[in-house]
């Protein structure tokens, strides 16, 4: 959807010519999030800035969907990009709603259909639409400004989105709940979302690929996982940081990690059935269920060995379940708190569906050395 | 019958006591409206005590004869009153129309280089004093309405210029960056992201220019130009108070009231958002 070719800017000072942007070649696939990371200085916000030529190249060519837009006029080009600043850049002097409609107004747009958007779009960020639309930028927090920007460089619908650091200024609370918001909201949108960042792990967060600027040269464009498995050099290795190996445990969701159709035992089990099944999988715990199949309770290998009655009678509670939609950073952090080797894996219901064992997370982050 | 004449007495005496009593309130709500507003007692004493001192003045200047002798002057005043306007009006509307435009020009990007050095020059223009400034003009143009009008356009124009150019620099440059990354020409950001913003700042400016501008129309009459300074000057030569008056008060209420109306468009043409005001 976005592509740059050999795209190339050098900066003309008094001290000399600085090259912020060096020969750079990449392709952002069509709905994808690409997170142009690095240090400051490193080139990503001027090839970012290129592409809806606030920057003019100085030399290579841009392509959108298949468009050479090096040659178009910027203004008609900027009107069909999304556009959000850290600063937000909110005009101060315009209600919400004036915000939320000024490309749409410069597109000429009839008025009543950019105003039910706005609307819409204000629910979509989970601001109320009557209470938002007729205030002025200084009436919100910051979190709500930028949940705002982020609308407005939605409302004309555009394909492409640029964004500069667009939570850079939100305190980390606000930060996360609108990361997730935004991901939620890409989910149903689909843009092709160019995202400067200084925040590796918000590049791990949001990103479908992540390019690795320094110098004003890209140095890798991989997809989150590969960056932090194989980090190209050891500038990348330093930049993604020595824990790169944990970051990489928030792009696994426990349903992908979990062993999945695990033995299960119900109340009206004796404890032989609950010790057999444990000692043919080499299990030392096994998850006791209800009727519908949610987990109640667990059984240990050390207490049930040669005891009588049923499961139902001698169990113990389960001391912790994890979602299957959470990452695995959740659910290692729950073992590590409770102290335990293995989680039960339950979904929204709480229907128990599998359990993943800190020995096979391990294993899973494994893989992709062991491939080679 | 005889009741029906005293009721319709009644009702007649309700009409004539209506509109008195409702002005009573209204003034009264008023007192109380600004009381709450301003939640300040001693502010309310001190106007009651301005006032007060007012009426007495009144008082005194009709029994010592002097108000008497200002309405007299009747014809005169209104002559010159004329006059002191088409000066105020001309000179200060040309220093909107040139000073305005000046000052946005000035600002934008490719004037920068120039704007630093007139701006030095302009500031320094302000710490002329506005007679010398009339002087300049009539040791150029000669004497007459023409010099006057010209000197308090040059006097009137430096605030207006000076803040018109610092309002638009002051407007974020995220705010223009913003505006230019969703695709506005730099006409659309003028119009609908500079102006806006800079609009308070360009009113101060605009309410000094007047300021200088009204106080200094007094002084138009030394280089020949009339207007309301005629009275005062004549009166202070000829030692007649009243004459003096009958110049003096309207020029201290016209100044009062166009810095009154000058604020009152501040505060409604100023966009809500970014209005201190409101």
């Amino acid at each position: 959807m976005i592509r740059l070719e050999d795209l190339t800017k050098i900066f003309q000072t008094p001290s000399g010519d600085i090259t912020a942007a060096d020969r750079i070649n990449m392709d952002v696939p069509e709905g994808n999030i690409c997170v142009l990371l690095g240090p400051s200085g490193c080139g990503k916000t001027t090839t970012m800035k290129m592409v809806n030529r606030l920057i003019e190249p100085t030399s290579g060519k841009i392509f959108i969907g298949g468009e050479d837009v090096t040659s178009k006029d910027p203004i008609s080009l900027r009107r069909s990009i999304g556009y959000v600043i850290q600063q937000i850049g909110l005009f101060p002097n315009q209600t919400i709603e004036d915000n939320i409609c000024a490309v749409p107004d410069l597109l000429g747009w009839d008025r009543k259909k950019s105003r039910t958007r706005a609307g819409e779009l204000l629910e979509m960020v989970a601001l109320d639409p009557a209470t938002f639309l007729g205030r002025f930028p200084k009436e919100l927090s910051g979190g709500q400004q930028q949940r705002v920007g982020v609308i407005r460089a939605l409302a004309a619908d555009p394909p492409v989105m640029l964004m500069d650091e667009p939570f850079g200024a939100i305190d980390p609370i606000n930060r996360e709940v609108i990361q997730d918001e935004f991901l939620r909201m890409q989910k149903e949108i689909k843009k092709t979302i160019m995202f400067v960042s200084h925040d590796i792990d918000e590049a791990v967060k949001m990103a479908d690929k992540i390019a690795i600027f320094d110098a004003g040269q890209l140095i890798q464009y991989d997809s989150p996982d590969d960056l932090l498995a194989h980090p190209k050099n050891s500038f990348i290795a330093d930049f993604v940081g020595g824990d790169r190996t944990l970051k990489r445990l928030r792009l696994i969701r426990v349903e992908d990690a979990m062993t999945k159709d695990p033995p299960r035992v119900t109340a009206d089990d004796t404890l032989d059935k609950a010790v057999n099944l444990m000692e043919e999988h080499g299990h030392i715990s096994i998850v006791m269920v209800g009727p519908k199949g949610r987990a109640r309770g667990v059984v240990y290998l050390s207490d049930a060995r040669g005891k009588k009655g049923k499961v139902g009678d001698s169990h113990d509670k389960l001391p912790v379940s994890v979602h299957v939609g959470e990452d695995l950073r959740t659910a290692v952090s729950s073992m590590f708190m409770h102290d335990e080797a293995s989680l039960a894996c339950v979904d929204s219901d709480g229907i128990y569906k599998g359990y993943v064992t800190q020995r096979g997370i391990t294993h899973l982050l494994g893989a992709t050395y062991r491939d080679q | 019958m005889d009741n029906d004449i005293i009721n319709a007495d009644y009702t007649a005496g309700g009409k004539r006591l209506n509109p008195l009593r409702s002005g009573i309130d209204r003034l009264a709500g008023a007192i109380r409206l600004t009381d709450a507003l301003q939640s300040n007692a001693l502010a309310s004493t001190a106007r009651m005590i301005v006032l007060g001192l007012a009426f007495l003045a009144g008082v005194l200047a009709w029994s010592s004869g002097i108000l008497p002798e200002i309405l007299s002057l009747k014809d005169d005043v209104l002559y010159l009153l004329n006059q002191h306007l088409f000066m105020v009006a001309v000179s200060g509307g040309l220093a909107l129309l040139v000073g305005l435009p000046l000052g946005i020009l000035l600002s934008r990007p490719y004037m920068l280089k120039y704007a630093e050095a007139l701006m030095q020059i302009l500031n320094v223009g302000t710490t002329v004093p506005t007679l010398a400034i009339l002087a300049l003009s009539m040791s150029v143009l000669g004497i007459g309405t023409v010099p006057a009008i010209f000197g308090l356009f040059v006097a009137t124009l430096l605030p207006i210029v000076r803040n018109a150019y610092a309002g638009c620099q002051a407007v974020a440059p995220h705010l223009i960056e913003s505006a230019t990354g969703m695709g506005m020409t730099p006409g659309q950001i003028l119009r609908r992201v500079e102006i806006p913003n800079a609009l308070f700042v360009m009113f101060a400016g605009i309410r000094t220019a007047f300021a200088i501008n009204v106080g200094t129309v007094p002084l138009a009459f030394l280089i020949g130009a009339g207007g309301l300074g005629e009275l005062i000057f004549q009166g202070i030569a000829l030692n007649n108070f009243g004459m003096m008056l009958a110049g003096a008060l309207p020029v201290a209420l016209l100044a009062v009231l166009v810095d009154f109306v000058l604020s009152q468009a501040q505060f409604w043409l100023v966009p809500k958002g970014v209005n201190p005001l409101r």
